[in-house]
């Protein structure tokens, strides 16, 4: 089990083989599907997994994100990001 | 009986590709008479049946049978379900599906992977599935799924057989790399029908599984997703089936024709439309057999009034009809259901007699 509390600032998130994020025009807006499993992904969680390539750790991640969104507190927006990719992470839909 | 409803935008695409299938579960849900090879939807049906579903809003296609692989044509296809933009799931044997197949079928865009395995002894595994060294089978190829790097779900249908090794079922799963496993109760349609007193498990049993899928869950909470499909016979409210008719799912058979719940076909007199004939979409919206039980006009006292009307949608129609011989009636499952003691009856019919293994 992923603790939240636990996900290291150096840890790169990604989307498995099987999991994709797809804008779907009928299911109006943005949907995150895997096994037999969708899930509707609102404008924040949208932002934060477009960003999980692998590639960027999630301190990279976090600054990124409060350079987009100028005005929202960092320790916020860490702390959704956080809550969302150990959520994810929990259910096998995001590697750490 | 046409209703007031609008459609909604479904989510799914069951495709039945087709019902030739190596192996002879006594629980497969497929029709007593399948459809024929010489009737099965082609290459280019099947991708324009995938881009009128993407197009109404389906997600997600479950590539399905019988066995898929017995298809050659399996590659293009999947190939057509990434075309269309649509998550595809391959629900397989593993029994004629080949390592070469399966990595090409991985290049042309595969998503996921679900493999049945019978039992986690494989003696009482080939012996359920009718065909001596399955079991090997399965095994080798759900390591070259995890080996190709594409997700695993291990599917395991559980019946009076082997429902008290649920645990070591799951062992199994976890060891052979899947990172999701279904705990599915028999339902009894088709084949499964057939043979309900072979496989019912008795109450206890049921109730002991129920409890173990819980631990288990608890137990390996972050390593692998554990669902399960409950073995309604014992339930005191009936599953809300395809969530709800004509609501969020399309099932297509061999043979293109479109029904809104694969067991659709046993309820007479519903009139149901081809692929060959009418584009999905028309289908979804205007098909007598999709409009006859979408939303709650068609629906009778207990359900009519019922507060869980939206939640469980009546239950099952097709049980309601195999039961007590009436579709619209409630499904008696329910425990508000006048029949409900019906399913009692049926339950406690238990008998170890040779399975009537489905013919293909």
């Amino acid at each position: 089990m992923v603790q939240v509390g636990n996900i290291a600032s150096s840890a790169k998130p990604r989307l498995p083989r099987g999991v994709r994020l797809v804008h779907n025009e009928a299911q109006g807006g943005w949907v995150l599907l895997a096994p037999e499993r969708v899930f509707k992904a609102d404008a924040v969680a949208v932002e934060i997994l477009k960003r999980c390539t692998g590639e960027a750790s999630v301190d990279a991640i976090v600054d990124d994100l409060a350079k987009a969104f100028v005005g929202a507190p960092r320790e916020r927006i860490h702390a959704d990001v956080v809550k969302l990719i150990g959520g994810l992470a929990d259910k096998k839909l995001l590697e750490l | 009986m046409a209703t007031q409803h609008a459609a909604p935008n479904p989510l799914g695409l069951l495709a039945e590709l087709t019902h030739r299938c190596p192996l002879g579960c006594p629980y497969c849900s497929n029709p007593l008479v399948l459809d024929q090879r010489a009737d099965e939807l082609d290459t280019a049906t099947w991708a324009r049946v995938f881009r009128e579903a993407a197009g109404l809003g389906v997600l997600q296609v479950h590539l399905s049978g019988g066995e898929p692989a017995a298809r050659r044509d399996l590659k293009e296809i999947v190939a057509a379900a990434r075309e269309a933009g649509l998550y595809s799931n391959l629900i397989t044997s593993a029994v004629g599906l080949t390592p070469k197949t399966l990595s090409a079928l991985a290049d042309a865009g595969l998503d996921h992977v679900q493999i049945s395995i019978q039992d986690s002894e494989q003696e009482s595994a080939d012996h359920i599935a009718g065909y001596k060294g399955a079991s090997a089978r399965k095994r080798a190829l759900a390591a070259e799924v995890v080996r190709l790097g594409l997700p695993l779900t291990v599917n395991m249908v559980v019946h009076r057989a082997n429902i008290e090794r649920i645990e070591q079922m799951v062992e199994l799963a976890l060891s052979l790399g899947a990172s999701r496993v279904e705990i599915a109760h028999v339902q009894y349609y088709g084949w499964a029908l057939k043979n309900r007193a072979a496989l019912m498990p008795s109450r206890e049993q049921v109730e002991q599984a129920v409890a173990q899928v819980e631990k288990l869950r608890a137990q390996h909470h972050g390593r692998i997703v554990i669902d399960a499909v409950v073995p309604d016979y014992y339930a005191r409210f009936p599953k809300p089936c395809v969530g709800g008719w004509g609501r969020r799912s399309i099932n297509v058979t061999p043979a293109g024709k479109v029904l809104p719940c694969h067991a659709a076909e046993v309820i007479p007199g519903l009139e149901f439309w081809n692929v060959r004939e009418h584009s999905l979409s028309d289908i979804w919206r205007a098909s007598p057999a999709f409009s006859a039980f979408r939303g709650t006009d068609w629906m009778q006292e207990p359900c009519k009034s019922c507060s869980r009307r939206d939640q469980d949608f009546g239950g099952c129609r097709c049980q309601a009809f195999l039961i007590v011989g009436d579709a619209q009636a409630a499904d008696p499952v329910c425990h508000l259901s006048p029949h409900h003691a019906l399913i009692a009856d049926l339950a406690a019919v238990r008998e170890d007699v040779a399975y009537s293994y489905r013919s293909s």
